[in-house]
């Protein structure tokens, strides 16, 4: 009578799956080192890993605290893009007249590019953390708003009419029903968000900034010091990932019931 | 004739005699920018306590629209709705409802599916469970307690929903085609469950099916409906004993009369006019 659960990815699955994506990243690998290796490309243009690992050891202290500093923007600037995104949602999904008014307009505003405004913040908030916050917040918002008003727009109308019939107040409504139903759709907005953040917070160190890895790669850049470039690119690049794999725990804590359905690899999911 | 006389208390004394549900001459339209469909036109019906009544017509005919108008969630364009004597102006919260599709929560196992309805009611947690657990094991569900609804077969989630519609002792059950996308077998035993129920909680039941043997079997009485506009086209009264076995019903002769009839007058409104 009862389906049997999907088997759980165990460690065995995990390589199963998982060797793929590492062969290809492994080969990418080998291929950066063969070029630098034979000196195809000028040592200026693309080091070699071991001068980007040599770096990476000399300069940890140093690299380590702009990474720290972008971070936090980072998850700050996601944070605040996840609470307020989520409040416009319910705001335009429980009110028609806000829903006219507001959701044309967040749709629009989606057009301005956003990176575009950065000197304009920089100009409001000066050269701290808040103007990467802030850009980190307006690029994140957008996919935190799409996807909670479709997942609380997603609920079965038949549950809202049975929720009537066991006479709950809309605030039960929301609690028990509307809000954990959108919790899919509205996770694997916040993954998108997530990456999104980090773009944020770095494109706002390029326009103004003295501390995080935004600011590093123009130093580096200005220095023509490749491997200290590919070093601060590596650390933006885990930052996401780190960030990304965080969300995807949080999406297993909020929504095993959904994440129990699928098949196959955390990662492969976006 | 009612054994849940606690929540009967508030709904005012009703003697037997009295109907528990009472639609008068309703008319029900629903327009839209384009068209205007008239669901029901000139419904009556009356259903005592105690009864059993199904509903049987072919798709489309507003059957279920005569439930939800019971129910307080479609509003009367013409004519009156009463429930336990009162007249139904919004939502009634003194039914059970079980919907066409099973409506659980993905994300809660069955027990706790079950008890949303205590919880959205504020029902004393302590009393509610153990009514939860005397139901789960009144449907057969026991062991599958923390199961969530995709691991379940479709008569398991169509039981899961019964004993939440059953859980605060409502005096008036709704059902809206239940079964219906239950295979055949499943049915049948599904049924039999039914009138089982029936029996024990002395519940008064409406039930909307499209199928007739499901329609004879479990009504005191069946209420045919002609197609749109829906008409209530004849109420048949078969006279079979409340307690009803599965195949010994279905070879009654008087089940094969009512169900004839039935069929023809089903048939008889899918003709051309």
């Amino acid at each position: 009578m009862v389906t049997s659960r999907e088997a759980r990815p165990t460690a065995v699955a995990l390589l199963a799956e998982g060797w793929r994506p590492v062969a290809v990243l492994l080969a990418l690998f080998a291929v950066w080192w063969f070029v630098a290796w034979r000196e195809l490309v000028p040592a200026y243009l693309v080091p070699s890993p071991g001068a980007v690992a040599e770096t990476m050891a000399a300069d940890w202290a140093m690299l380590l605290e702009h990474t720290w500093v972008t971070t936090l923007e980072t998850i700050v600037g996601f944070a605040l893009a996840a609470v307020i995104g989520v409040a416009a949602a319910v705001l335009l999904v429980y009110s028609r007249t806000a829903e006219r008014s507001l959701y044309p307009l967040i749709l629009f505003a989606q057009v301005i590019p956003k990176i575009a405004i950065a000197p304009i913040l920089v100009v409001w908030f000066g050269f701290g953390m808040t103007p990467k916050i802030v850009l980190a917040v307006l690029i994140a918002f957008f996919p935190v708003v799409v996807s909670a008003v479709a997942g609380l727009r997603s609920v079965d109308p038949e549950l809202l009419e049975l929720s009537a019939t066991m006479g709950a107040s809309r605030w039960k409504t929301f609690r028990k029903i509307r809000f954990p139903g959108a919790l899919p759709q509205l996770v694997s907005g916040l993954k998108v968000a997530v990456t999104l953040a980090v773009v944020g917070a770095v494109v706002g160190e390029f326009v103004g900034a003295d501390r995080g890895l935004g600011y590093v790669l123009l130093l580096a850049s200005g220095n023509l010091d490749a491997p200290l470039l590919f070093a601060d690119l590596l650390l933006m690049s885990l930052i996401g990932v780190v960030l990304f794999v965080l969300v995807e725990v949080l999406e297993r804590l909020l929504v095993p019931w959904h994440a129990s359905r699928r098949t196959g690899l955390a990662l492969a999911t976006v | 004739m009612t054994a849940t006389a606690e929540q009967g208390a508030a709904t005012g004394p009703a003697p037997a005699a009295e109907p528990i549900i009472e639609v008068s001459h309703v008319t029900c339209r629903f327009t839209s920018r384009r068209s205007e469909t008239v669901a029901l036109e000139d419904v009556s019906l009356a259903v005592r306590p105690g009864e059993f009544v199904t509903v049987a017509g072919p798709s489309g005919c507003g059957k279920s629209t005569l439930l939800k108008l019971v129910a307080g969630l479609v509003p009367a364009t013409e004519g009156d709705v009463r429930l336990y004597g009162r007249p139904v102006t919004g939502p009634q919260r003194e039914i059970g409802f079980a919907f066409q599709r099973s409506a659980l929560l993905e994300w809660r196992g069955v027990r706790r599916n079950i008890l949303l309805q205590a919880e959205m009611r504020g029902m004393d947690r302590r009393r509610a469970e153990e009514r939860a657990d005397r139901l789960i094991e009144l449907t057969g569900l026991t062991g599958f307690e923390k199961a969530l609804p995709h691991e379940l077969s479709g008569g398991m989630q169509q039981r899961v929903a019964l004993c939440r519609a059953l859980l605060h002792e409502p005096r008036v059950l709704l059902m809206d085609e239940p079964f219906g996308a239950l295979d055949a077998l499943t049915r049948e035993q599904m049924n039999t469950e039914m009138n089982r129920i029936w029996r024990e909680t002395g519940t008064t039941v409406v039930l909307v099916t499209h199928s007739v043997p499901e329609a004879v079997y479990l009504g005191s009485r069946i209420v045919v409906m002609s197609p749109r506009p829906g008409r209530i086209v004849e109420i048949l009264e078969p006279g079979l004993p409340e307690h009803r076995e599965y195949g010994p019903t279905l070879a009654d002769p008087r089940f094969a009369a009512a169900a004839a009839r039935l069929r023809d007058l089903l048939g008889a409104s899918h003709a051309p006019e």
